[in-house]
């Protein structure tokens, strides 16, 4: 198994996420402040799985998010952002962390989301009709966590997410859409969250999957497209949920990440030598937890949460 | 950020951009105040279409431009000159957003909500598509956007189609666009539209169409996954088959109570113990089918009654679809009906109902016919079971005398599965087109290494040798199987980063080759026997061993298995198995078992008394890879029998032990090796005694 220890830099990668919490006025915090609610998830995630989390001020996170809720229970990307599913997953996905699910009132926001389904089972972002299986995903995942799944018609949201499936075993944002790695996570996830796995076709999903890997290692998210950093978790995590992960050559992709590090100041980028950001740092490092780096904690492929997170809130009595 | 160099910015760029940011900052401030105030004005639209233009990210202001859009049409009193303004208005700041960003999605939904307004004309629509489509063929925002106009505008899937052959023939490369024709194609074929039909016919065309894609570049993936999927419409039958059963057609079992009797060399493939009262009958069907039951399924038996009969999918999910289906008939009583042979028939397919996943009904009548025999059961026997350990040592297996009676197991090898000649035209075309395509990609070879090609070659030689056993049921040789052992020896080199998906053909390949014929499984069936004079149960051993396996295939070859060494191989999961209702001794030891969730195919054979999985890397993995393949509260799959906590230890980690629990809950093991696994400690094996109460022997140590 690859991944010497110290490749990883993992305390420039938790003071990168640091300083871009507290950084406000550049022109990339000025440009992503609507979507803060999922940078923060991404952000304390990562710093979770590099076991650092407890240098966050928690209850100032907690009563920040709190203050992205609107009346309806859906959760805004910011203050004074309308609310909408992406960003109440997000607040539910922080809160988790740092074991404060029980602020919420949980009717709330499973009445929020359970209004979102359609009825052929989809489900909109938000109250202005978008439909995706992204947001199927959301939607489950969400209750899922909240233990509360049975607000909505499982039997349904699976049955869309199916009439999503294509010929190459793949799954598009809606019916008739391509395949796309980010797109596979959701749907996949989704069936993994409801017990539904036995309708995806493992082997031809998994071998168009384990093709993403191209020569330099790195993953791409659809055929003849360049490696991207956030793919190890799309990817990779997809391939787990099916057990079609040893289709790929773990130390390529273990090295790739490693190479898409910014060793001077911090976090990843998509490829190396690139800008890097907040989002593909997570996936980086929990590409490399997936893979089962030393040094960093496991992370559950499903919920996109630690498994420690995960567990404690399924198996604590 | 993607595709963004990494520089350390100078100084001019910081200021340029700290006075970006600054415009921006007071953008969305003004937006925000104008949405939560409800301010529609013109200027106020002014500054939210200013913003999405530098960011078409910010989801919020184009919520607040729907509201505004809502709002001013209602005061527009209809008025169609204003309507139009304030639509087209909306159009222009999409475009003009999209032109920022392409892939935004919220510009695309603005644009779709717009346009569903109806208010507007969507001829111009195409004309943009074209232009973006133009910049990027791969883009699947656009490609989604044309489906949703497409739709509105009533385009026929014809039309469509050809604007797919327009661009593939632009450049081969297009994936977007191959996939779009999968989708559109299906639907043609599937409601047999003029000029798709015979399906046949279509495909010579699109096979053709590919050949071009592939010899111009056989390093693109495009092609081949159409390729694939092509081979995949050309090889499937149209409806679901019955490709084997236990018992076989024409096999006369016989049935004991309880063990066997001593000193009678008794066939594995027709002698059967039951301690339940109950045999099973299994159906293996050659792909995952709903709707068996005993209204789809007749048997006719004085057993049981066919209604009362409950069919079950032999599935490790809550799925009511799976390849294998079991129902279990009621052994008659000894001893009113000593040594009767008792006729049974089993008939299916004449009544719609057993359907596939894709929904077509399994339409080919099937029939077979048995008989069973009941043994009084030997009382001697019965004790010394109950105190005997398995052993799994080469010592204790004995080869099978090539030379033994007919009884034997390869009596009934020819009848393992069932064949028929369905169809014969189209047999004739697919297995002409087969040869076609493997003479084709062998010339391909022949120019080019090229790995893709070579694994399109070893699928084609396995799709042709599948088909010729199945339509030639006496000449079962699979002739290519060397050939494409030694082309996944090849692939493995080529391409070493997919090694582990070329072993895994590699070794169904194998599985294959040792259940073609009886020679070849003859050389793995063994008496196993703890000592010299005495045989436990009805004790032939299928052993697998060491071969290097790391998946499990051509289960509906050896549904009569009882007895499995499996040990000294690869294996990671051994899904499949849960077919193999007979299985009551397995060895699974020396294999690569990371977690106690790949055992879920155990959950379902009730009869599994003995099981090694000793020295596996159970626990030696932080991340679990079957997690969300087995029932577990992490899936809501559990139902009221997970009392999971009063089995764990107070002190001890719940989370190293749910997975073991979700597994052996309600097994029935009388012996189990698990030594040499990571989790294994003396906390957890006291658990697993709790959890399995019928546990004799643990490791070896019989337990008091």
């Amino acid at each position: 198994m690859g991944g010497k220890i110290g490749e990883l830099e993992a305390e420039k990668h938790v003071r990168y996420i640091l300083l871009v919490e507290k950084r406000k006025d550049d022109f990339e915090s000025v440009v992503t402040e609507h979507l803060r609610m999922n940078g923060a998830y991404w952000g304390l995630t990562t710093l979770d799985l590099l076991g650092k989390l407890e240098i966050v001020d928690q209850d100032e996170v907690v009563s920040w998010v709190m203050e992205c809720q609107h009346e309806s229970g859906g959760f805004g990307g910011n203050i004074g952002h309308d609310p909408h599913i992406v960003h109440t997953l997000s607040a539910v996905q922080v809160l988790a962390l740092f074991d404060k699910l029980n602020v919420l009132d949980i009717d709330k926001i499973a009445n929020y989301i359970a209004g979102l389904q359609n009825v052929d089972g989809s489900f909109s972002g938000d109250m202005w009709g978008e439909i995706d299986t992204r947001f199927s995903y959301i939607a489950i995942c969400c209750l899922s966590l909240l233990q509360c799944l049975d607000k909505i018609n499982v039997e349904k949201a699976v049955n869309y997410i199916m009439s999503c499936k294509n010929l190459d075993g793949g799954f598009g944002c809606t019916p008739g859409a391509e395949s796309h790695a980010g797109q596979i996570f959701c749907c996949v996830g989704a069936l993994a969250l409801t017990g539904s796995l036995h309708h995806v076709d493992k082997d031809l999903l998994g071998w168009w999957l384990c093709e993403r890997q191209v020569k330099s290692g790195g993953l791409n998210g659809r055929p003849e497209k360049l490696p991207d950093v956030c793919y190890s978790w799309w990817v990779l995590s997809s391939l787990i949920m099916i057990d079609r992960a040893h289709w790929i050559d773990k130390d390529k992709l273990i090295k790739f990440i490693i190479d898409c590090q910014d060793r001077e100041n911090g976090g990843i980028s998509d490829r190396p030598d690139d800008a890097v950001d907040v989002f593909h740092t997570y996936f980086g490092v929990a590409g490399l937890s997936l893979l089962e780096y030393p040094e960093v904690k496991a992370v559950d492929p499903a919920y996109a949460l630690p498994v420690h997170v995960v567990n404690r809130i399924f198996f604590s009595r | 950020m993607h595709g963004r160099p990494r520089k350390a910015p100078k100084p001019e760029d910081t200021a340029a951009s700290a006075a970006k940011a600054e415009k921006l900052r007071a953008l969305q401030s003004q937006l925000l105040h104008n949405h939560h105030n409800q301010i529609y004005t013109k200027e106020a639209l002014e500054i939210s279409a200013k913003l999405l233009e530098a960011n078409p990210e910010s989801y919020t202001a184009w919520n607040y431009r729907k509201l505004a859009v809502e709002h001013n049409l209602s005061q527009s009193e209809s008025d169609p000159d204003t309507v139009k303004s304030i639509i087209s208005e909306e159009l222009r700041v999409v475009e003009n957003s999209l032109k920022q960003n392409f892939k935004s999605y919220g510009a695309w939904h603005h644009r779709k909500w717009v346009l569903s307004k109806g208010h507007s004309s969507v001829d111009h629509e195409l004309q943009l598509l074209d232009r973006f489509q133009r910049a990027d063929s791969r883009n699947f925002h656009a490609w989604n956007y044309r489906r949703f106009i497409v739709a509105l505008k009533g385009i026929s899937d014809e039309e469509e189609l050809k604007y797919t052959t327009k661009l593939i023939e632009t450049n081969f490369s297009n994936y977007s666009a191959w996939h779009n024709r999968s989708v559109l194609l299906s639907h043609l074929l599937q409601n047999k539209v003029k000029g798709f039909f015979p399906k046949e016919k279509v495909l010579v065309e699109e096979y053709e169409f590919v050949h071009q894609a592939l010899f111009t570049d056989p390093d693109d993936q495009s092609g081949w996954f159409y390729h694939l999927w092509l081979l995949d419409q050309t090889v499937k039958p149209e409806t679901p088959l019955l490709v084997s059963t236990w018992p076989v057609h024409g096999s006369d079992i016989i049935v004991s109570a309880e063990g066997c009797l001593d000193g009678r060399a008794l066939s594995p493939f027709t002698s059967f113990h039951s301690d339940a009262g109950t045999f099973p009958l299994i159906l293996y069907f050659n792909e995952a089918v709903e709707g068996v039951n005993s209204s789809t399924v007749t048997v006719k038996s004085v057993f049981t009654e066919n209604k009362d009969l409950v069919w079950k999918p032999l599935a490790t999910s809550k799925s009511c679809a799976a390849q294998a289906w079991v129902t279990h008939l009621n052994v008659p009583d000894v001893k009113l009906h000593p040594s009767t042979a008792y006729p049974i028939e089993v008939n299916l397919g004449d009544s719609q109902g057993i359907i596939s996943l894709s929904g077509s009904h399994c339409s080919h009548p099937s029939r077979f016919a048995f008989t069973v025999c009941v043994q009084p059961l030997s009382s001697e026997h019965v004790e010394r079971q109950g105190v005997e350990m398995i052993l799994w040592r080469d010592v204790n297996f004995h080869f099978y005398d090539a030379h033994i009676q007919e009884s034997s197991p390869i009596a009934y090898f020819d009848r393992l599965s069932i064949k028929k000649d369905h169809e014969p035209a189209a047999s004739k075309w697919h297995a002409k087109t087969l040869v076609n395509e493997i003479a084709l990609v062998r010339q391909l070879l022949s120019e080019i290494d090229c790995k893709i090609g070579k694994l399109t070659l070893a699928r084609l030689l396995m799709a042709h040798d599948a088909m010729m056993s199945y339509m030639a049921p006496h000449s079962h040789k699979k002739v290519h199987s060397e050939e494409v052992l030694q082309l996944f020896s090849d692939l493995m080199e080529l391409d070493p980063m997919h090694s582990q998906y070329y072993k895994e053909a590699q070794s169904l390949v194998l599985l294959q080759q040792v259940t073609s014929n009886r020679e070849s499984l003859l050389k793995h069936c063994c008496h196993h026997r703890v000592s010299t004079s005495s045989s436990v149960g009805n004790s032939v051993c299928l052993r697998l061993n060491n071969l290097s396996l790391s998946r499990i295939g051509c289960v509906e070859q050896l549904l009569w298995v009882q007895m499995l060494d499996l040990s000294h191989n690869e294996l990671r999961s051994i899904d499949g198995l849960e077919a193999m209702q007979l299985l009551s001794f397995l060895n699974l030891s020396h294999n690569k078992l990371s977690s106690f969730t790949a055992l879920e195919p155990l959950r379902l054979l009730k009869l599994l008394k003995v099981l090694d999985i000793s020295y596996n890397e159970i626990g030696a993995h932080p991340i679990d890879r079957r997690r969300y393949l087995c029932s577990s509260p992490l899936s809501h799959s559990v139902g009221s029998d997970w009392n999971f906590n009063e089995f764990v230890p107070d002190d001890a980690k719940v989370t190293n032990y749910w997975e073991a629990f979700a597994i052996f809950r309600g097994f029935n093991l009388m012996q189990l090796d698990i030594v040499g696994n990571a989790i294994t400690d003396e906390k957890f094996k006291s658990f697993l005694i709790k959890v399995l109460p019928t546990l004799k022997w643990v490791d070896g140590e019989e337990l008091h």
